[in-house]
């Protein structure tokens, strides 16, 4: 037999001690751990999305509004603005890319993004099965639409209006055609069916006629179908505009040259999603804190319970020592028995914090179409194990002091 | 075996307790009489080497305990020595089995499994090696108290009153059974007790 089955063995022979010192170990790791994971999924995810793109220019109105509907697809958009409008800056020698989007239709919530084919690429998004749309009413699906509705290469769909599925008012003329699907890109691409520019406009012109008057008593979400369609016939609109600069000069003047000579608006998707990331940021150092409290409180729990074990344990000690034990064993001993402790409480709580991601993931993919991974172990995390242990250890140091000055032959002889 | 030379003690604030010498050959056995409070717990725990005496020697198979340090005196006493204690003391945490396998991981003579089985059945013990020590019987527990004062086969075995819960029935068994299993061991037997019903089992006697 040797010190670890003893520690174990003392260790699971008071359950309820067990119990409240694990309890406290474990809320304070699942806390750190989620979230943790869940502030990192989360930066990463937005950091990706809006890595191809250095700005957006939109409808005026709020440039967050801009950036988390035009880049993240989580927001209505601002408005429309008109083709004519962008033309000089797809032109301009700053510019590298300037790639138009269109959208306001969906197919059972997933949206539909009109645009062209340096969107995907920009994303690095592949097809894994299929070919890429061509001709007006093809369209590719994003991995996650295709797996989620179970959609096939040659399946036909209809559009629908507006962002999410409201069940009625279907573009029915124009059933689109999946002529492609998607590799996983772990960016917005996977939640959204791509087709071109010219679709959107050619279901939204055969659709004005007979929708004009519903449309109008529509907010402003969609503003596409509110215009009177001879106008539209005329003036070809899009939502927005993503654009990579060439050069960093680029960041410096457009935003400022737009926002000010122009109605339309410049939005820069790092500065907006850094203003999003720093209040979150607070949120997450608040709850990081109250984790640690919980954590000094578990060690603590763990120096008490150690503590009362140690001194109803002290003729068991002294019967150690009679055994041919010596301290620096029975010092051994205790310390296992508070290591096992830590490892036990971190583990469980570490599995615990990753199924309240899963949790949560179940969630956020349904009511926002971004879900999260479970990932394995962080290095982070190893850190926080290596800090429990710690912990453990000098809390368990502390409680047996007295182990040291154990005077077996008084111990025994007063049983 | 077993010799003290001019042993004393002195606990805080009282008279200095002054032992006989004794001398004690190999497989021998020593009966160490004494009435309540002179001391005889006491000389049992300094030839242990669980106390450090005030003054004088003690030797055990020609080691010098005042020579052994702290460290060395605990393997020293867990190889060599036997403990036999008035009241039981065992491991609550583990089983019956767990506490004999305990007794012998930390001695030379790591676990034996057939001097472990051999000893239950002679002590009637073999039925209950998976129970917890505290659902045995009073008897199971003086039996199984016995079995770890020996199982490791020591050199010496001190035994502290060791028939003082016991009617006259249960105190001549047990008697005989530590006369037996010292035998079996080779050890040389020291029992400390003031129960006069212990004096007609054994010739060599000490009075304190």
């Amino acid at each position: 037999m040797n010190l670890a089955y003893l520690a174990y063995k003392n260790m699971i022979s008071k359950p309820l001690n067990l119990l409240m010192s694990l309890l406290l170990l474990l809320l304070s790791v699942s806390l750190v751990t989620f979230v943790l994971q869940l502030s990192q999924q989360l930066g990463g995810q937005l950091s990706r999305n809006i890595a191809p793109f250095d700005m957006v220019v939109g409808a005026k109105g709020s440039p967050l509004q801009l950036v988390l509907s035009s880049i993240l697809h989580l927001d209505a958009p601002t408005g429309n603005i008109k083709l004519k409008d962008i033309a000089q800056l797809q032109k301009h020698p700053f510019v590298q890319h300037a790639i138009p989007v269109s959208y306001g239709d969906n197919y059972k919530s997933f949206r539909i993004l009109g645009t062209g084919h340096d969107y995907l690429t920009l994303y690095n998004a592949q097809l894994s099965e299929g070919i890429l749309n061509k001709e007006s009413f093809e369209a590719v699906a994003g991995s996650i639409v295709a797996q989620r509705l179970g959609l096939q290469v040659g399946d036909n769909f209809i559009s629908s209006h507006g962002l999410a599925d409201s069940g009625g008012n279907v573009h029915d003329e124009h059933p689109f055609v999946l002529k492609g699907i998607l590799k996983p890109t772990g960016s917005v691409v996977d939640q959204l069916l791509i087709t071109n520019l010219e679709s959107i406009w050619e279901a939204h012109d055969h659709d004005d006629a007979r929708h004009q008057e519903e449309n109008l008593l529509e907010n402003g979400n969609h503003k596409k179908g509110a215009k009177v369609g001879e106008e539209l016939h005329r003036e070809k609109e899009i939502t927005s505009l993503l654009v990579k600069f060439k050069s960093p000069l680029g960041m410096i003047q457009l935003p400022r040259f737009i926002n000010e000579n122009t109605t339309m608006q410049a939005a820069l998707p790092g500065f907006e999603v850094q203003r999003l990331m720093g209040l979150l940021g607070s949120g997450v150092q608040t709850i990081n804190g109250i984790a640690l409290a919980i954590l000094l409180v578990s060690a603590l729990s763990i120096f008490i319970s150690l503590l009362k074990t140690i001194r109803e344990r002290k003729q068991e000690l002294a019967l150690l020592r009679i055994y041919g034990l010596r301290t620096g064993q029975l010092f051994r001993l205790v310390l296992l028995e508070g290591l096992f402790l830590a490892l036990i409480g971190f583990v469980l709580g570490w599995l615990l914090g990753r199924l309240a991601i899963w949790a949560v993931s179940q969630y956020t993919q349904v009511s926002y179409g971004y879900g999260l991974r479970v990932n394995g172990p962080e290095i982070f995390e190893f850190f926080l194990l290596g800090l429990i242990l710690l912990l453990a250890a000098i809390a368990t140091l502390l409680a047996s002091r007295s182990i040291y000055n154990l005077n077996v032959a008084k111990t025994l002889s007063n049983a | 075996m077993v010799a003290t030379s001019n042993l004393t003690y002195a606990y805080k604030n009282e008279e200095i307790l002054v032992f006989p010498d004794i001398e004690l050959s190999t497989g021998q056995h020593l009966l160490v009489l004494g009435p309540s409070g002179v001391g005889k717990t006491t000389f049992l725990y300094l030839m242990a080497g669980l106390l450090p005496p005030f003054g004088g020697n003690v030797s055990i198979a020609g080691m010098e305990l005042n020579s052994l340090s702290r460290n060395q005196m605990d393997t020293f006493r867990g190889e060599h020595i036997g403990l036999i204690f008035q009241q039981y003391h065992f491991i609550t945490s583990l089983n019956v089995l767990d506490n004999l396998r305990l007794r012998q991981s930390f001695t030379k003579n790591m676990n034996d499994p057939q001097r472990r089985k051999e000893l239950m059945e002679r002590l009637g013990l073999s039925e209950h090696l998976n129970k917890k020590v505290a659902t045995l019987s009073q008897g199971q527990q003086q039996r199984l108290s016995i079995a770890l004062g020996l199982i490791h086969k020591p050199k010496i075995i001190f035994a502290d009153e060791p028939t003082s819960n016991l009617d006259d029935f249960n105190c001549a068994q047990v008697l005989e059974l530590l006369r037996e299993e010292a035998g079996i061991c080779g050890s040389s037997l020291l029992i400390i007790t003031h129960d006069q019903r212990v004096m007609s089992h054994f010739q060599n006697q000490v009075m304190l």
